[in-house]
């Protein structure tokens, strides 16, 4: 028996029906009468200025009802800090947005498409980093000299540290590589730029009701991040109300969704009537949101026992052509390294630099998936000289209670998170790692050209307890329970957990407990389902609106039971004396059939509680055709509490998938620097796992109770990409016997590597 | 496809569907052109939306209905080419009158075999076509049947939980 009635127990998720039988209505299934298709035209040329744009055939094509150019649209900025124009008289990157036009049809806008008259002049592109940031490289805007953009985000910091965490600056790195034993200075590299290519392409609804009021419905993950965003773009003049709807994967990404959200507004408003733009898969693959490219510069020393003295690192990150969130995801990263590394000594400093791609930016992971997967095989390097095990390590250096750490505001938190080494020790043990581990660059076993080797990594989050959450819970007249969150569905069955959470606060049957939808006009404030803060920061103020509502019950029953409404408990819609269960009312005879209660719940950010996964992976290498595939992965993680079993493993599994474990074997967007553009432009030519290729995973789950809330649990499901490409790779290594520290490790550079060991 | 010559001369043409057991007659060039794809006139003229445009270059399987009972991709074909056919899609599984699901529908709701679910009906779909009067169906089969199915919340290892569960209930039950 578990310790709650709801919470923990399989369930099936209330949207469950709906998207079995295709009645789950995704942005695409959305049809407003008289609704317009809008489309993009997109630059050929990686950087170019536009001499001439001549719209005037396009314009007269029967069914046109729009057509917009950089001429045409207002002067709203987007990123951070303001920089991308709506249209620009410059493009920056193969697939830019040149005009947009709003038609009848597809064929009809496509037609107008082919009409539009474009004079460029083309200039020098680049695509490094480091040669972005030389004097004398071609500069994507002006008021970025080299390339670089500003560090921090006004939105993220505290009174005190007004635009947070910066770079990360802790004690004196050059005291602790004097108490190394070992030093390790090297340079690794993240910067296949996967992309996370959820299934639902990107696609937005947009009709103006009056001409200062417009509705949005948009594939996304945060309501209100949406809506007021899209408020400040629009200069502050216009009411917008955002409608979320199921939405076909995201993994982050669709949180970067406001250009098209923009580009849709400004259609409809042009058209005079609701255009819908959705992206195709090729839009999606080489214009929309990518991995952070992630490149380390780094030393670090450790003494013998795995104390780590001391890290120092030039972050160089890559985000293309503009930055949404990446100043954000930097934050995240350098906060995250510390929940996993426990150094007094640090000097980390990133540079944010825009080169002529398409916008890397919010991808599961964060910033932190980034940065761990350049910076971990420093320290393997490190570990391997001091022949230190790392499973041993990583239980060393994950974060203890009363450890300290810099956040992304930019302050100093405590942590006060349960021991993280019971959930090391069991993964290990499922593992059986310490049977398996025969050193560094060791494999487990040889036969014949396969050779077997084994990983480890690790990721943890303080994004559990991230930002605001808000909910109001409302007992209806028929006493139904109805949950008002402003929270679309994703895939990690949030919406049905939340109502899971209310049930057990209500004590009434799952299925009376309803969810309203996802939209900002009817719900309270809610930040965004975001990283891992559904089950703590979105879950209390579900708690938290759950017992305002129940506490307004209890007082209306107090009279009738003459006993005070702290005394009286619920269950199954009775209200009885916790003392003399006997002394009870009904939920229908306190309220009667004409009142509404609505109970209100806000929950206050806490940036001390983390979570924490580590994952292994077995790889098996095949020497001849350099094929390395992962066999076996087991995820160990402590929750406190799970809410529901078959969510949580679901979302642990997708460490495969998402721009996850895949990106060190064979996920990535190719990028061809000669044609400066990406090649990889469909489903076949991108790299993906099918159901013929499984590897067998098994997921440990502790619950070992946080102080969260009062079910003691937290989220982790955002995290379980992380782990796995740093793990990935040095199993490889193990396997060959020589380092690859290199992502992906395709079969080419598995037999180089192979290849060079074999000379040596 | 019927070809009737109208009073004043002109060529018109219409085909004939059977969409989920209902007959649908369709006139080329007004309720479809001849580059349709068989996807784009479920969803946009017939209204069965739970038919998804995942890639709509006939990579991703999302798209997936049956055509004379086989998993076919709706994106790469032209409806055109569909005329006489029968074609069933997610909301033809089950008894959408009596609202009782499909054994397949069912497993996946138990095992939540399931995320964002935008994959889903094209997954149950290509399913459906298998596990039909198919006996003995082993897991490699499954692996197969799904491997041009795209799903990137990695939800296989819960469809593998589901369909092997509606298999031994198949089994345990004595019926296909």
């Amino acid at each position: 028996m578990g310790r709650y009635k709801f919470l923990g127990r399989p369930t099936p998720r209330k949207d469950a029906q709906d998207i079995v039988t295709g009645r789950a209505k995704y942005l695409d299934d959305i049809k407003l009468s008289d609704m317009l298709v809008g489309k993009v035209l997109r630059s050929p040329y990686p950087h170019a200025l536009i001499k001439e744009i001549d719209t005037e055939k396009a314009k007269k094509v029967p069914g046109v009802k729009a057509v917009l150019t950089y001429k045409d649209v207002p002067d709203w900025k987007m990123g951070l800090p303001s920089h991308l124009r709506v249209l620009d008289k410059k493009v920056r990157f193969v697939g830019d947005a040149v005009a947009l036009v709003a038609a009848e049809t597809e064929e009809i806008a496509l037609e107008a498409l082919d009409l539009i008259k474009v004079d460029y002049e083309l200039l020098a592109a680049v695509y490094d980093v480091e040669e972005a940031i030389k004097p004398g490289a071609p500069q994507l805007y002006e008021e970025f000299p080299n390339n670089t953009l500003p560090l921090g985000n006004p939105w993220m910091g505290s009174p005190r540290v007004p635009e947070g965490l910066k770079e990360l600056i802790v004690g004196d790195v050059e005291k602790g590589f004097k108490e190394a034993d070992v030093i390790v200075e090297e340079v690794f590299a993240y910067e296949n730029i996967p992309n996370p290519l959820p299934p639902e392409p990107p696609a937005v609804i947009a009709a103006w009701e009056d001409p200062d009021t417009v509705h949005v419905w948009l594939t996304s993950q945060g309501i209100y991040m949406d809506k007021i965003s899209l408020y400040y773009i629009m200069k502050r003049k216009f009411k917008v109300v955002v409608h979320g709807c199921q939405c076909g994967g995201s993994y982050g990404s669709k949180g970067t969704i406001l250009p098209i959200a923009i580009h849709t507004i400004l259609l409809a408003r042009a058209a005079g009537k609701p255009v819908k733009l959705s992206y195709t898969k090729e839009e999606h693959l080489t214009t929309f949101t990518l991995r952070l490219g992630s490149r380390i510069k780094g030393k670090v020393g450790m003494k013998k026992d795995g104390t780590v003295t001391a890290v120092s690192a030039d972050w160089l990150v890559n985000t293309g052509n503009y930055s949404a969130v990446t100043q954000a995801q930097v934050m995240v990263g350098l906060g995250e390294a510390q929940l996993v590394i426990r150094c007094p000594n640090w000097n980390v400093r990133p540079k944010i630099v825009c080169t002529n791609r398409a916008s890397s930016g919010w991808i599961r992971g964060f910033g932190g998936q980034e940065l761990k997967s350049a910076l971990l095989p420093l320290f393997y390097l490190a570990m391997a000289k001091l022949d230190i095990d790392p499973v041993d390590f990583f239980k060393k250096n994950a974060i203890k209670a009363g450890d300290g750490y810099f956040w992304r505001d930019g302050e100093w938190w405590v942590s006060r998170v349960i021991d993280f080494t019971k959930a090391i020790d069991a993964g290990a043990q499922a593992f059986r790692w310490k049977e398996k581990w025969k050193g560094w660059l060791k494999p487990v076993f040889v036969n014949g050209s396969k050779r077997v080797g084994i990983g480890v990594g690790v990721h943890g989050n303080a994004d559990v307890g991230e930002d605001v959450a808000e909910a109001y819970v409302r007992i209806d007249p028929d006493h139904t329970v109805t949950l008002y969150v402003a929270v679309p569905e994703q895939g990690g069955g949030q919406r049905s957990n939340l109502c899971k959470i209310a049930a057990e606060v209500m004590q009434i049957p799952l299925e009376q407990v309803f969810v309203s939808p996802p939209e900002s006009d009817i719900n309270p404030y809610e930040f965004g389902l975001v990283g891992s803060r559904g089950t703590y920061a979105i879950g209390s103020a579900v708690i938290n609106a759950a017992k305002d509502a129940k506490q307004k019950l209890f007082e209306l029953a107090a009279k009738e039971l003459k006993a005070n409404p702290q005394d009286l408990e619920t269950e199954d819609g009775f209200i009885y004396v916790k003392d003399d269960p006997n002394r009870k009312t009904t939920w229908r005879k306190a309220m009667g059939t004409m009142r509404t209660i609505i109970g209100y719940g806000r929950f206050e950010p806490d940036y001390s509680l983390c979570n924490f996964m580590i994952s292994f992976v077995e790889v098996e290498v095949d020497t001849e055709t350099g094929k390395a595939e992962v066999t076996r992965v087991v995820n160990a993680t402590d929750v406190g509490q799970i809410i529901d079993q078959n969510c949580l493993e679901n979302q642990l599994n997708g460490c495969l998938g998402s721009a996850g474990i895949d990106t060190a074997l064979f996920e990535e967007t190719v990028f061809d620097p000669n044609l400066g553009r990406i090649i990889t432009t469909d489903m076949i030519d991108y790299k993906w796992r099918t159901f013929s290729n499984l590897p067998v995973i098994d997921n440990i789950v502790l619950e070992t109770p946080f102080p969260s809330h009062e079910f003691g649990a937290v989220g982790v499901g955002e995290i379980a990409t992380s782990p796995g490409p740093a793990a990935v790779v040095m199993a490889i290594s193990n396997a060959i016997g020589t380092w690859l520290l290199s992502y992906p490790a395709t079969p080419d550079k598995i037999l180089k590597a192979l290849e060079k060991q074999g000379g040596n | 496809m019927e070809t009737k010559v109208q009073a004043k001369g002109a060529l018109s043409s219409s085909i004939r569907l059977k969409v989920n057991g209902k007959i649908y007659d369709l006139t080329v060039g007004k309720d479809v052109q001849p580059w349709h794809t068989l996807t784009h006139t479920l969803r946009e003229k017939l209204g069965f939306t739970g038919t998804k445009v995942g890639c709509d270059h006939g990579a991703c399987g999302a798209c997936t209905v049956l055509i004379e009972e086989k998993p076919v991709l709706s994106c790469l074909t032209l409806t055109v080419e569909c005329d006489g056919k029968s074609i069933v899609t997610i909301e033809g599984i089950g008894d959408p009158t009596s609202g009782r699901l499909d054994p397949l529908q069912e497993a996946f709701i138990e095992h939540t075999a399931f995320q964002c679910g935008f994959c889903t009906p094209g997954i149950i779909m290509s399913l459906k076509a298998l596990l039909d009067g198919n006996p003995s169906v082993t897991e490699e089969d499954i692996k197969d049947a799904l491997s041009g199915h795209y799903c990137r919340c990695i939800s296989h290892y819960h469809v593998l939980r589901a369909v092997k569960d509606v298999i031994e209930k198949r089994r345990r039950n004595g019926s296909l």
